[in-house]
């Protein structure tokens, strides 16, 4: 519009002009930088000033388009925002008036998840000293998951499988959406107040970072934080990391592998226990062994008592003279040989040396018949009392009614099925008497 | 004085076994070890079997409060949750 000549127009008529024109010409636009100078007033509405290396705008984002925000705008924040250039008059300012804004680069739930994950590991959510160990043997699971979907079914043939008795708990919930985020968190506090399980798995399948965010969500984390029995978070697949993820006690990659970290195989701890008892059984089978060779020995002892105590006075007389000859003949002089003499005989005190040797002989003797006559006294009530008690507690029982036990070589395990031994291998084979080795020569399956 | 637990016992165990296979000890002492021993390997034998199978789904009543009933997860009974398709883990 040609202004008619020395038309004077007033402030308010300029900044008109100038406002219909900025409008008209940046009615919609996408504009990119970074955030300065924020600050969100109680209103509600989020101002700051948009800038880059050269130029700054301010920019609004006000309170009714805010709340579709997911993640928190901070200084320094690259972003991505749709919006329209206006001018408030009152100020004279013109600025960006904003219909959306995106983080720059990364998905705005990426930023939140990343902006939650920083807040609490500062809070120590995510401290490893907090976390509980999972039971190895649990009764009762708990289970917070979707009641319908493939994930249950094979998360309880799974366990089925590893471990034939087990009571599962299933508290179903939402896995996504509006609501979720409540429902877990009254799963897991219903089993923290009422269930006693012993141990809580919570998670879902596979999917976006959208449906996996109800794991993402405060709320969850701090459930999970404060639940007193261990949690177990199985939440999508193997790469998806979630918040519960880090707050839970145990991550498991998947819910399937959440299936195979709670419970350990039975039929291999049966097996764990069945070898311990061999051996346990072995042993104590040797230390008898071992106590009747020794018991023999200081049989024979006793049975010659005078010849060894005879040896002993022997060498006492011996070494009385050879003592007198070296006092006849000087103590300097043959002081080397008096040290190289019998048991490093002290010369100062020979006599009294002489004293405590005797004491020490007949101490000795003492104490010999005190063991001989208790293990003579065991020996009178047989061993096999001994046996007896151990038999009332142990697996030799059976030996007795004529079964064997036998046990492939080298690895000692013990065979129950013919299928683990080949012609040609070397068995041990365990009687009530004895043992026999064996070499295979076919074998058979029943 | 708290229960005793399975992997305490199981650990307990094994060194008792150890202890045993390593010798020197005098015989009292080791008639006492396998007595525990036996102890400990029966206490957790009983404590692999002693769960009840059972596979149960809690659900609300009409008044509110949850109940326990068997689940069998190949029925897909409505049970009154949004049926998401969940996707198929690994």
């Amino acid at each position: 519009m040609k202004l008619p000549f020395r038309y004077v127009l007033t402030v308010s008529e300029l900044t008109r002009e100038i406002r219909d024109i900025l409008e008209d010409r940046f009615p919609d636009i996408w504009v990119e930088g970074e955030i300065s100078n924020l600050r969100i007033p109680p209103s509600g509405h989020i101002y700051f000033t948009l800038k880059d290396d050269l130029s700054q705008i301010r920019a609004v984002l006000f309170k009714t388009q805010a709340r579709t925000l997911r993640f928190i705008p901070e200084d320094g924040i690259h972003i991505i925002c749709r919006g329209r250039v206006s001018l408030y008059e009152k100020r004279g300012d013109y600025q960006l008036i904003l219909e959306s804004i995106e983080p720059k680069g990364i998905g705005a739930l990426q930023l939140a998840f990343l902006q939650l994950k920083e807040r609490l590991e500062k809070e120590g959510l995510f401290d490893p000293a907090h976390k509980r160990p999972i039971p190895t043997v649990p009764r009762r699971i708990g289970i917070v998951t979707s009641p319908t979907g493939s994930v249950i079914q094979d998360m309880l043939n799974i366990l089925n499988r590893r471990f034939e008795n087990l009571h599962i708990l299933l508290f179903p919930v939402r896995v996504q959406g509006e609501g979720a985020s409540l429902e877990i968190c009254e799963a897991i506090g219903y089993f923290n107040k009422f269930a006693d399980v012993d141990v809580i798995i919570v998670g879902r399948g596979g999917g976006s970072l959208e449906d996996l965010w109800v794991f993402n969500e405060e709320a969850v984390a701090r459930m999970i934080y404060h639940s007193k029995i261990p949690i177990i978070s199985a939440v999508g697949h193997e790469t998806d990391y979630t918040i519960a993820d880090f707050v839970a006690d145990l991550r498991a990659p998947t819910p399937s592998a959440a299936a195979e970290l709670v419970v350990r195989d039975k039929r291999e701890m049966k097996n764990i226990l069945h070898y311990l008892g061999g051996r346990l059984e072995n042993e104590m089978v040797q230390v008898l062994k071992e106590y009747r060779i020794h018991l023999s020995h200081l049989i024979k002892i006793f049975k010659e008592p005078k010849r060894k105590t005879e040896d002993y006075f022997l060498r006492l007389d011996d070494l009385i003279s050879r003592l007198r000859f070296l006092a006849r003949w000087g103590l300097r002089r043959k002081r080397e040989t008096a040290v190289h003499l019998n048991e490093g005989l002290v010369f100062r005190n020979p006599i009294q040396k002489l004293k405590n040797t005797r004491l020490f002989v007949s101490e000795k003797r003492k104490h010999l018949e005190k063991r001989i006559a208790y293990f003579l006294e065991i020996e009178r009530q047989g061993v096999g009392v001994v046996v007896g008690k151990l038999d009332s507690l142990s697996p030799l029982a059976i030996l007795r009614r004529g079964y064997s036990i036998t046990r492939k070589l080298p690895s000692w395990e013990i065979l129950r099925d013919a299928a683990h031994v080949r012609e040609g291998d070397k068995v041990e084979v365990k009687l009530h008497q004895g043992t026999l080795l064996c070499g295979i020569e076919k074998t058979e399956r029943s | 004085m708290p229960k005793e637990k399975f992997e305490d016992a199981l650990n307990k165990l094994e060194k008792i076994v150890s202890k045993l296979e390593e010798g020197d000890i005098p015989l009292e002492e080791s008639l006492k070890l396998f007595e525990e021993g036996i102890r400990l390997s029966r206490f957790c034998n009983q404590k692999l079997d002693e769960a009840e199978k059972k596979v149960e789904i809690l659900l609300k009543g009409k008044d509110g409060t949850l109940k326990a009933y068997p689940f069998d997860p190949s029925m897909n009974s409505g049970l009154g949750q949004d049926s998401e398709p969940d996707s198929e883990d690994e």
